[in-house]
């Protein structure tokens, strides 16, 4: 026991290795024993109080409506289908909001160092105004701004034919479904995968050659021109499915509802402020001297930003750009206030009916861990690209 | 909101870390704290809500004092916690408070799977809705298509999509966990109607920018018989809660009233001498003082009163007693005999 034939004859508990090893086990131990504890306890106190455990409960029947939902959903189907459109409604905003803020947060950023004095002051007045109002406040402003000044379904504004504004949401006509869709959406993609390859080839022979070639503009007509052809080859398809009023409300169409809205402007305004200080340092921090030497060489405005500044300024902007991605799907939790069915909601709600806390909250946690773990692997990855291209 | 989240994890904690068998009842934990601590409603006029000095008042605040009343023989050694439709539960159960008076439907689910005892019912109440007058609509069963402002958590938010898929109509919800910002929302015509138990469209209509644009529809969808609510496991607690609860209702029966107790202390009739302790027995059994009954009715009143003085046809709510009669007023209001 006391030596383990090592050849130096070291007593184990002086090995630092195996020292480091029995510390390992002796850590995991702990932790096992104490998760043992907390959840046998948990089990304990829960039979004492004869409140039921388990999953079971996400099979049975919800028996509430949810106001707004990607897939079909009725009170007839179960915890786990309401459980699921919650979530996607939480993919939904995040999705939609982290896009709008990042273009929102660059043009503010690029904003806050423009030359022309105005500008950049109502960048900064803007940046400092949403930075220190805390974004539950915000929510309850838009959402009030919502209800508060449009009108009633009835007496809807009408800005352009066939979108409507009232208190009920943005009304907005839809496509109806037309074969051409289907071709189009396929015209479209084989732009984008074409775009790919001519860029790649456009590199290659650059690199080979030194000559340029009009990668941009020949993709843009790809991607849009593709499309539009099959549209025109079709017979231009344009019947839409208008939205109209209909006894209390709008039907047909789409609708973006209020508390939609006021989640999502509230959540883009607030992180918009963020990721435009994020923005404006990564640029500051690429070297003036970076700037000359592109321009002395002899590249236009556009191509000292694409090929000099951005490569090296995105190197500083993508980690904390991330976080803010994570935080914005962390806050659009906030959605309880102003009553959209976010994941938070639709759980809170599944709690209170079946009266299983600890369920709920464990999967409110499971879920938003894997959010933020999906998002951080792909900022990552991205992050690791930009890495290579900048050296 | 995050808080409610927070609210859940600390609740969590309790459970988690609430360690072996308990070992002093609710009666001795209260008594050794030196006031109870009752879960109410934030904010629903006539049944609990803070006046401008920011004294609690309404017909739940009241019952839950009447369990003060009984323990302490002071109905003042109180603390309310404001609790959401969604954090009640969770309170209840995490030992956060003693007692829940709150609006609280009885249900098989509630009392079995969440752990719970419902105690007397202190309100029997239903389901309505609420709609503006202009939108001219006379039944329930017109309200297809409509956007419905909803409390999550509640029986109600299964009723109204119970009774939507019964009559095979289609309808949104808009569900808004505070009440303050719900009423808001339906005031300023987010939603077409609110639903809500009848009692509390009341005193959501008495408290609108303009009470009279609003009606309230004839349907009452739903049986919501309202009572305070203990935790599983404490028979003694259970008792004292539920005979509290009795005691306001016996002494209407017997005509006792805040004002003529002292004289009913010397009434021949033996079973008010049995009520108010005059003949003792009946505290000692709840392990309580001889005069825990008394007390409760000196303070407070017997249950009529409190009806009349919160929610009567004297205050802005107008509610009539109805259901909440006694029995032998044609309504369902009847306590178990104090013997």
């Amino acid at each position: 026991m006391a030596n383990t034939g090592s050849s130096e004859n070291v007593p184990f508990w002086f090995d630092p290795k195996k020292r480091s090893i029995g510390a390992q086990i002796l850590a995991l131990c702990m932790v096992g024993l104490l998760s043992w504890y907390l959840i046998s306890n948990v089990l304990h106190n829960l039979e004492k109080q004869s409140i039921a455990t388990g999953f079971g409960f996400l099979k049975k029947e919800a028996a509430f409506e949810i106001g707004e939902s990607l897939i079909s959903y009725s009170a007839a189907d179960t915890y786990a289908r309401a459980l699921v459109v919650g979530a996607l409604n939480t993919v939904k905003v995040a999705f939609i909001g982290i896009v709008l803020t990042i273009v929102l947060g660059t043009v503010i950023g690029i904003a806050r160092l423009s030359k022309n004095w105005l500008v950049s002051r109502l960048a900064g007045a803007y940046i400092e105004v949403m930075q220190d109002i805390p974004v539950l406040l915000q929510l309850f402003f838009w959402y009030a701004v919502f209800y508060e000044s449009l009108p009633a379904p009835r007496l809807a504004l009408n800005p352009v034919p066939g979108v409507f504004l009232c208190n009920r949401g943005v009304m907005l006509p839809v496509l109806e479904s037309h074969p051409a869709h289907f071709y189009i959406l396929l015209a479209f993609v084989l732009g984008i995968v074409f775009s790919v390859y001519l860029k790649r080839w456009a590199k290659k022979r650059r690199d080979a050659t030194g000559k340029p070639f009009p990668v941009f503009t020949l993709s843009a007509f790809m991607v849009l021109g593709l499309p539009i052809m099959v549209w025109l080859g079709f017979g231009m398809p344009v019947k839409m499915d208008v939205p109209r009023l209909s006894g209390f409300n709008f039907e047909g169409g789409t609708t973006l509802s209020p508390e939609f809205m006021a989640l999502l402007m509230g959540l883009v305004l607030y992180t918009a402020a963020f990721v435009a200080e994020v923005v404006r340092a990564g640029i500051q921090s690429v070297g003036k001297g970076q700037r000359e030497a592109a321009m002395s060489i002899g590249l236009k405005g556009g191509q000292v930003l694409t090929l000099v500044i951005l490569p090296q300024a995105l190197r500083v902007i993508v980690p904390p750009l991330t976080s803010q991605m994570l935080n914005l799907t962390k806050n659009s939790s906030l959605a309880v206030a102003i009553g959209y069915p976010d994941f938070v909601s639709v759980a809170n709600t599944t709690i209170n009916q079946t009266g299983q806390s600890i369920e709920g909250v464990a999967l409110i946690m499971i879920v938003y861990l894997f959010f933020s773990l999906a998002t951080s692997a792909f900022m990552n990855w991205y992050n690791r690209r930009v890495a290579l291209v900048e050296r | 909101m995050r808080k409610t989240v927070c609210f859940f994890v600390l609740a969590l904690a309790v459970l988690v870390f609430a360690t072996g068998p308990a070992v002093a009842g609710t009666l001795d934990e209260v008594k050794a704290r030196g006031y109870l601590i009752a879960g109410v409603n934030g904010g629903v006029f006539g049944f609990s809500m803070p006046d401008d000095k920011g004294t609690w008042k309404g017909l739940d605040v009241d019952t839950a004092k009447a369990i003060a009343a009984a323990v302490f023989g002071d109905a003042e050694k109180i603390k309310f916690s404001a609790l959401t439709a969604v954090q009640r539960l969770p309170a209840l159960q995490s030992k956060e408070i003693d007692v829940l008076c709150r609006n609280t439907t009885q249900t098989l689910t509630r009392e079995t799977t969440n752990g719970l005892n419902f105690v007397h019912v202190n309100y029997y109440d239903g389901q309505g809705f609420l709609v503006p007058k202009k939108l001219g609509v006379k039944s329930a069963k017109e309200l297809k298509g409509a956007t419905v402002c909803v409390l999550p958590g509640t029986t109600t938010e299964l009723n109204v999509a119970d009774f939507f898929r019964k009559h095979n109509m289609e309808w949104k919800p808009v569900v808004i966990e505070q009440p303050a910002e719900l009423n808001k929302a339906f005031f300023s015509g987010r939603c077409d109607c609110l639903t809500s138990d009848a009692s509390q469209l009341a005193a959501h209509r008495s408290v609108a920018p303009n009470p009279d644009d609003y009606v309230l529809l004839p349907e009452i969808i739903s049986k919501e018989p309202l009572a305070p609510v203990v935790r599983h496991g404490d028979d003694q607690w259970y008792d004292i809660v539920n005979w509290s609860v009795m005691a306001l209702i016996q002494a209407e029966e017997f005509g006792i009233t805040s004002k003529n107790v002292d004289e009913m202390l010397k009434s021949k009739d033996p079973g008010i001498q049995r009520f108010l302790g005059v003949t003792p027995g009946m505290g000692k059994a709840l392990g309580l003082d001889e005069r825990w009954a008394y007390n409760i009715i000196k303070q407070l009143g017997n249950y009529g009163e409190i009806f009349e003085r919160n929610v009567g046809v004297n205050t802005p709510l107008k509610l009539e007693r109805g259901l909440n009669a006694l029995w032998t007023e044609g309504g369902l209001m009847y306590a178990a005999p104090f013997r």
